[in-house]
């Protein structure tokens, strides 16, 4: 029984059939949105239970040879484990959410939804899963491709131009740079796998390890570093659920992690340090960040705004990652993990006000607070970990980038994580604010007497995930133990 | 007792079977039953060729060369037939495509041939399919040029059929560039044989490097350079290409886009790699020098050019020019792994482009052309088809899983052993410019609302199943060669292997 479950391709296998499910039953809504909850449980407890697994002997498993010497393979290791965590838990609770919110707005054509939804959800555990770099980058690939449908999924002019967007950066960035530097990386290591301490030790000059990182970094465009970051916003034509799950926590997060895996396991910390790879990219990401963050200061319409704030958070991972220290680059994991609960609730947040009362701009929420409760003190709550505030998730990961920081020595970094502090309550805190301190908008009286809190499907899921990002603080210890061999081999 | 002749029967079954068709009862007339006769009779000699040169794949992979002496006449004086691996994989691409283009063929001939010329069509049909098959079998020089033009004279007329008067002029463009194409050709080995006195190739090959300070080799070799260019179009000798397969009729397009160009590849490695030997080409007559900047440019010009087609079987047309950039560049780079790529991409390509076509097929058989506006709503209404074209389409942008994304990693993997910098990045930025046309069809079959044709009373229905069927096979295709490469890159590797010995 262990023997057959130790495949780790039952992860992709598990939301494929939940997509065949949702297809087969196209006809009765019900029994469709049941599949698709009941299978997002049994892939939460098949991840759960693999956590058993990676004390013991867990060798790659290959999945098919393409060729000879290239292989789809898969293999437990602490950091994909949390991210196929993290996405599996999220993506029960973004289906109740997305039942609530696919119904409350009447959208179309919501099997096609639920089956790419699936698809989405199997291709980032492949890329949780992978053993190696071409594994990552086919599913990485599918990822960009599945979601597509989803970001255009209202089939109208706007869509069809974001999604013009979304596909254009994210293949352009894949196949020009990302392919190029993983075939480079073949021809230097003569090797594409995953292993502790890296494979390009000593293969590679200084010049060579920094061409060769930055071109992979920039090559991630899941990432979003600048200037590749303009598809995160043009995604946003999505529906909510989808921004919600896919570009706080999938997508985005399938790109940052891809940028822990290629630092940790390609060029291993060590190495990076040592032959200041990462010395173009660390700057680009502070930049990133705080521009990001003024960006977000301008904008009015709401998800914009969550959209260019997950944007600058993103950059903190990849900074964890370029500082090259084991305890930034912990940080930086930390990090993918405390802003997924953060984020997603943001977005669940904007959901569920669009949802009640078709309000999309941060000006339109005045006095909200009172009517909607619920959705507004999550929002609070969620601000404050993404802020990062204890006792909040937030505050850990935060704590243990600027200590990576400071043991670097990099205090120019640590200087901008502080300003990026202060503009994260910027942009975030005057939302809340503006729901619970001013008065309703009186030119929009005919309207507000009707507003009340968005439907139980769409204002539960935003309370878990906010209540999460409040119990997992007294949680994060045993992810950072969890964590710990990946980054001191 | 057969399997020793199994060399000439891959010739000559097509080539009686063509006038054959033409004789079969009921030919030639208006008669459906008699069209439908022709048809089946083409389709079964298709099969026949294709389980021929399946034999053959596996005779060479179990015992190596098979040598045929022709009429029992040794070689080098009578004809020898020849078929190495490398013979062996293009008469494999050439009668499966083949095979799957009669299978589709009934329905769409039917309505795009004059009744009374379908049982003509075929016997030309199977006239070209001699032909491509013979230039590939032969191991005589000459004889390679006899049945070069029995494809090409087959495939002006099956051209000049098309449906639009414009078919005329594209079959007339043709004519006149493959003609000087094949002359060169002729040329080239008229002075060869002036040279040498012999016609055989592997007799040619001993011979060659004694003759090395001769002038007259080395306008030979200029002859044969220009004329397979021409052949394979090439860029700039590519300009009869985009008309020739926009108004052939359908099932032509999709025969001779997997087949014709892939066959000029052929002889392009079969008289540098063979006759020349690659020391000679790339180190004495320095090939490479020309073909990576024409290859480069071929894949930057005619893949931008495609960008701003409207008619889709021109833009694909285009596309198939850039794509033999990709195939030449590979040869270009002149090591054993940049032409394994270039073989790998001649494989895989087959069966994309094919597979498009044959979907461009579908559509013009439901809306009548193939318009990009047009295709507005076709999601919906042709869904299987339009699935096709897009997941044939994320293989010629070469996304992984697909046959596409082998050629392309191993492209660049060849670009880059040679630090071929400028060659990688035409690589992949081609991949962009195939998304930027790909997606162009793709936004308005499922992104545009289909112009109103309910006052002419037609509504668009899928393609019928006996189209469907080879369109997926090809589908099917593309994504099986894209995670198992054991035979795909396994018969490239020893063909080349042997080439390069």
């Amino acid at each position: 029984m262990i023997q057959t479950l130790q495949h780790y391709e039952f992860a992709i296998l598990i939301p494929l059939l939940g997509g065949l499910l949702v297809l087969l039953f196209h006809n009765h809504e019900n029994f469709r949105e049941a599949c698709s909850i009941v299978i997002g449980i049994v892939l939460f407890l098949y991840i759960v239970q693999l956590i058993g697994l990676t004390s013991g002997d867990n060798t790659a498993h290959t999945l098919l040879n393409i060729t000879p010497t290239l292989s789809i393979t898969f293999h437990l290791e602490p950091l994909g484990l949390v991210f196929a965590l993290l996405a599996s838990s999220l993506w029960i609770i973004t289906t109740i959410y997305s039942i609530g919110y696919m119904r409350g707005n009447k959208e179309k054509n919501q099997t096609r939804f639920y089956v790419f939804f699936a698809m989405s959800i199997a291709s980032t555990m492949g890329i949780a899963f992978s053993a190696n770099l071409l594994t990552l980058f086919i599913f990485y690939e599918t990822l960009t491709l599945c979601t597509y449908p989803l970001v255009t999924h209202k089939q109208n002019q706007e869509a069809q131009s974001g999604g013009r967007t979304y596909l254009g950066i994210l293949l352009s960035t894949s196949i020009l740079f990302f392919l190029t530097a993983m075939v480079v990386t073949w021809l230097h290591a003569g090797t594409l796998d995953f292993l502790p301490g890296g494979i390009l030790d000593s293969k590679l000059g200084p010049l060579g390890a920094l061409l060769l990182f930055t071109l992979f970094m920039f090559g991630i465009g899941k990432a979003a570093l600048m200037p590749f970051h303009r598809w995160l916003p043009a995604a946003m034509v999505a529906p909510t659920p989808v921004s919600a799950l896919l570009h706080a926590v999938a997508v985005v997060k399938a790109g940052v992690f891809t940028v822990l895996k290629i630092s940790v396991y390609i060029f291993g910390i060590d190495f990076i340090a040592t032959q200041h790879a990462a010395d173009v990219i660390l700057w680009v990401a502070v930049a990133t960040m705080l521009i990001a963050s003024i960006i977000a200061l301008t904008k009015n319409n709401l998800k914009a705004r969550l959209a260019y704030s997950t944007i600058s958070q993103l950059s903190y991972i990849v900074v964890g990652a370029a500082l090259a220290s084991p305890i930034a680059a912990m940080g930086g994991a930390l990090h993918m993990v405390t802003h997924a609960f953060g984020k997603i609730t943001l977005f669940f947040c904007a959901g569920a006000i669009y949802t009640a009362t078709k309000y999309t701009q941060v000006s339109q929420l005045d006095g909200l607070g009172h009517r909607m409760p619920f959705t507004f003190t999550a929002y609070l709550v969620a601000a404050i970990s993404v802020i990062g505030l204890p006792p909040l998730i937030g505050s850990w990961s935060k704590w243990y980038l600027m200590e990576g920081s400071i043991s670097t020595q990099n205090y120019i970094v640590l200087i901008a994580f502080s300003l990026s502090t202060l503009l994260n309550c910027a942009y975030l805190l005057p939302i809340a604010l503006r729901g619970f301190f001013n008065p309703l908008n009186s030119n929009l009286d005919h309207q507000v007497s009707g507003i009340k809190e968005a439907p139980l499907a769409c204002v539960f899921p935003l309370c878990i995930t906010a209540l999460c990002t409040f119990l997992l603080f007294f949680y994060m210890q045993t992810v950072y133990d969890f964590l710990y061999p990946a980054f001191n081999p | 007792m057969l399997t020793q002749h199994l060399a000439v029967l891959q010739v000559v079954v097509p080539l009686i079977s063509a006038p054959l068709c033409a004789l079969l009862p009921l030919a030639g007339s208006e008669n459906k039953l008699g069209n439908k006769l022709a048809w089946l009779f083409a389709t079964l000699v298709s099969l026949t060729t294709f389980i021929i040169a399946l034999l053959i794949a596996k005779e060479v992979s179990d015992h190596g060369v098979i040598s045929y002496q022709l009429g029992g006449w040794a070689p080098p004086w009578g004809i020898e037939y020849r078929i190495d691996h490398l013979s062996a994989y293009i008469l494999l691409i050439v009668s499966a495509i083949a095979c799957i283009t009669m299978l589709a063929a009934q329905k769409s001939v039917e309505k795009e041939i004059a009744h009374e010329k379908i049982s003509l069509f075929y016997s030309a049909f199977l006239l070209c399919l001699t032909g491509l098959l013979g230039v590939v079998v032969t191991g005589d020089a000459f004889n390679i040029f006899v049945f070069l033009e029995i494809s090409s004279l087959s495939s002006y007329v099956l051209i000049a059929l098309g449906n639009d008067r414009k078919a005329l002029t594209a079959s007339y463009q043709y004519l006149i560039m493959g003609t000087i194409g094949a002359t060169f050709i002729l040329i080239g080995i008229g002075l060869l044989y002036m040279l040498t006195g012999t016609l055989n190739i592997v007799d040619l090959q001993q011979r060659i490097p004694e003759l090395l300070s001769s002038r007259t080799l080395h306008a030979a070799f200029a002859f044969f350079t220009v004329g397979i260019s021409l052949k394979l179009a090439l860029l700039p000798l590519h300009l009869w290409l985009p008309n020739a397969y926009a108004y052939a009729p359908s099932m032509i397009t999709v025969f001779l886009s997997a087949t014709a160009t892939k066959v000029s590849l052929y002889i392009l490695f079969r008289f540098f790699f063979g006759l020349f030997s690659n020391e000679i080409t790339f180190e004495e007559f320095h090939l490479d020098k020309i073909l990576i900047p024409l290859s480069i440019l071929a894949i930057l010009i005619a893949s931008s050019v495609a960008v701003f087609q409207n008619n889709i079987k021109r833009m694909f047309a285009y596309s198939s020019v850039a794509q033999i950039g990709y195939m030449t560049l590979g040869i270009g780079l002149a090591t054993k792994s940049g032409s394994i790529a270039g073989m790998l991409h001649l494989f895989n390509h087959a069966i994309i482009k094919g597979g498009l076509f044959l979907a461009m097929a579908c559509i013009v058989f439901r809306t009548g052309s193939v318009q990009l506006s047009n295709f507005a709503g076709l999601g919906k209404r042709m869904p299987w088809t339009m699935a096709a074209i897009l997941l044939l389409g994320l293989g010629l942008i070469g996304v992984p899983f697909t046959a596409g994304f082998i050629s392309k990693w191993y492209l660049l993997i060849a670009a880059l052993e040679q630090n071929n910098w400028l060659a990688a990045t035409v690589i992949v930025g081609g991949s962009l410019l195939a998304v930027m046309y790909i997606w162009k069809i793709i936004e308005h079959a499922y992104f545009k609302i289909p112009i109103s044709s309910a006052s002419e009373g037609q509504v668009i229905s899928e393609a019928p199943f006996t189209m469907l069927i080879p369109l997926w096979i090809l589908v099917a295709a593309n994504f099986y060669f894209g995670v198992n490469t054991s035979f795909s890159y396994g018969f490239a590797n020893t063909a080349i292997n042997t080439l390069f010995q």
